[in-house]
């Protein structure tokens, strides 16, 4: 029941972008195309899961054990950037499709701050590694989300007559302020399942 | 100077004379921060016990002890004590089924079961609404939704939309619910608390409270028919939830 | 000097990371909900700006070509750090409500940007100014998205009341209000540049 209930709570209440304010530079970047939008949504899925999972046993396994918890940001972005690195490397050598599909997009990764800002979550929140690992997950689930929406409503946007100071990034940033109170909507759905 | 060349050897050293560096940079700023931090972490303690209980010149911290709340977990009471009389208890409480999730709390009551104040150490909810637990029931022009001073030996608190005593905040009374259900579970630790020590402080003061604890009952039988007026405005606010 | 001048105030019009360059936007619209957040917030950038470009461009030299982006990315996460721990010690209130957002200054955009943009290719001092100027711009616009939104919000401005509470609309200062503000200044102003242009 917790477990569904930290699924809910970061896919629609606590929604990444529209409530956390967390990869709102990809978010406003790669919206523009609804395919763009879906190779990035899967490489955040992808690096997001495996850093949460490495950051977390490095936060348990040596930085609390030796007292060095203020090396944290540190560690964490290092870690991070090295992580999105290597997944490139393996990705081009194992499978060149893949690479080819979400390639472009891991470069962009390492300073979407959603990577670094849960993997700090997850350790303020005192939560244990599955809970970890599912909030991680459900994360980039609402992050595909909201980027998938946002990227088809951008699509159509593109064909309307827009002020011209409105025009890009103006009109994107109401657009995802109606949204944003669209998912307001979804608070306190979560006590439904409690 | 010439830039340095991409070999591996220079890539080594330059990156490893760099961490070196920071990591004893960082090593001193911790060591000179690290009192501070943890002082400042006291203090907010030690200021939320301050201001919920009457005044005590004990250290309630170094005297903390925990207290089983019923449910298989513990709320740490913090005694206060003026020379060698105990004047009240702070206890830190929380709940789990506040609108933005989890609300820790710290109530204060002094030795005759009424609450002196409360204060909230943390909270998610949401700012205009749920938000406004922080001075809602604090008021005491307005004894509908006022705990503070309530004997809670005498009525267990609850919102009066659940047929209870207190008004619930407009349009969040599933904040409201989930505040006043940290209350009650202060409260429970607290009479473990009074039923442990300090018996016949207790029950000597409570005396003086009896006259007190009356007349605020009238009050609250004469607001009733007014909670039940306002009944039906708190169920269509809460739709805006 | 005067061409260090004019790199500061590059920084806050011409080139202002938030209203033109559009960059750093998720601490943007997080932290503007009140305006000393935005202001705090702003000048915590500021800090880890003006010494990652101090620290970098003296050091440009000795960091070769292939590992500078790791070696930057450290010597920001010292700094933010620092900002860090410092914030805990003294000024945890603060701390409290910035929360996650400042450890998240290691991936504002705009601080690697501007080490790889400006402070790996150009002297120490311009560097330093060219920091503050960024810096300035992105506290600057933070504190006015931060007042509007108070002031549309709560009817107060760092905390003075304007007009009574009731009449504000809360939306401003919750979630949806930060992109509408946002947009329109940013409309606004794309308007003024072209109008001097």
């Amino acid at each position: 029941m917790e477990i569904i209930g930290i699924i809910i709570v970061a896919v629609f209440v606590n929604n990444i972008v529209f409530s956390q304010f967390l990869g709102i530079c990809p978010f406003l970047g790669v919206s523009k195309k609804i395919d763009t939008a879906i190779g990035m949504s899967a490489a955040v899925t992808f690096v997001i899961t495996l850093s949460t999972l490495v950051t977390y046993l490095i936060q348990k396994g040596i930085l609390e054990n030796f007292g060095l918890e203020y090396l944290q940001t540190i560690t964490f972005i290092l870690v991070i950037a090295a992580l999105v690195q290597m997944v490139e490397i393996i990705m081009k050598k194992i499978s060149p499709p893949l690479y080819q599909a979400l390639g472009v997009y891991l470069p962009l990764i390492t300073t979407n701050c959603i990577i670094l800002g849960v993997a700090i979550l997850v350790i303020q929140k005192d939560f244990n590694l599955l809970e970890s690992i599912v909030y991680a997950i459900s994360t980039a689930i609402g992050y595909s989300m909201a980027l998938i929406i946002f990227s088809s409503i951008r699509e159509q946007l593109a064909l309307t007559k827009v002020p011209k100071a409105m025009q890009g990034v103006p009109i994107a940033l109401l657009t995802a302020g109606i949204l944003a109170m669209a998912f307001m909507g979804f608070s306190g759905i979560d006590q439904v399942f409690k | 100077m010439a830039k340095l060349e991409s070999t591996f050897k220079n890539m080594f050293l330059s990156l490893f004379t760099i961490c070196l560096v920071v990591a004893v940079l960082l090593a001193q700023v911790n060591k000179i921060t690290a009192k501070p931090i943890a002082e400042a972490k006291a203090k907010k303690l030690e200021n939320a016990i301050r201001e919920v209980v009457p005044p005590f010149d004990n250290n309630p911290v170094a005297e903390a002890y925990k207290i089983p709340d019923g449910a298989g977990d513990s709320l740490t009471v913090y005694p206060a004590k003026k020379g060698d009389e105990l004047v009240g208890f702070a206890i830190t409480s929380y709940s789990n089924n506040a609108f933005g999730g989890n609300i820790q709390i710290i109530v204060g009551f002094d030795t005759n079961n009424r609450i002196v104040n409360y204060s909230v150490l943390s909270h998610a909810e949401t700012p205009g609404l749920g938000a406004k637990v922080v001075q809602w029931f604090k008021d005491p022009s307005k004894p509908n939704r006022c705990i503070i001073g309530r004997d809670l030996s005498k009525e267990k608190l609850s919102v009066s939309k659940d047929g209870g005593n207190v008004d619930a905040i407009t349009a969040s009374t599933i904040t409201s619910r989930a505040f006043l259900e940290a209350v009650n579970k202060a409260y429970a630790a607290y009479t473990h608390t009074i039923a442990g020590d300090a018996a016949s402080g207790a029950t000597t003061a409570g005396e003086d409270a009896v006259s007190g604890a009356t007349t605020e009952n009238d009050e609250d039988i004469a607001s009733d028919t007014m909670i039940n007026e306002n009944n039906k405005t708190t169920e269509e606010e809460n739709h805006a939830e | 000097m005067r061409n260090n001048i004019k790199v500061l105030i590059n920084g806050i019009v011409k080139e202002n990371p938030t209203f033109v360059l559009l960059l750093g936007m998720c601490p943007t619209l997080a932290t503007s909900s009140s305006a000393l957040n935005g202001m705090s917030m702003g000048l915590a950038t500021l800090f880890v700006l003006t010494c990652s470009n101090l620290a970098i461009s003296s050091l440009k030299n000795l960091i070769p070509d292939m590992v500078r982006i790791p070696a930057y990315i450290v010597v920001i996460a010292t700094f933010v750090t620092i900002v860090e721990m410092v914030m805990n010690a003294y000024l945890p209130a603060l701390a409290d409500s910035l929360g996650i957002f400042i450890p998240l200054i290691v991936v504002n955009c705009i601080v690697l940007g501007r080490a790889e943009a400006f402070a790996s290719k150009n002297k120490v001092v311009s560097s330093v100014f060219d920091g503050l100027g960024i810096g300035i711009g992105f506290t600057l616009a933070l504190t006015i998205l931060g007042a509007l939104r108070e002031f549309l919000g709560t009817g107060k401005i760092f905390s003075m009341t304007v007009y009574p509470e009731n009449y504000g609309s809360l939306i401003f200062v919750l979630a949806p209000g930060a992109f509408i503000v946002l947009g329109y200044l940013i409309a606004i102003f794309n308007k003024l540049q072209k109008k001097t242009n």
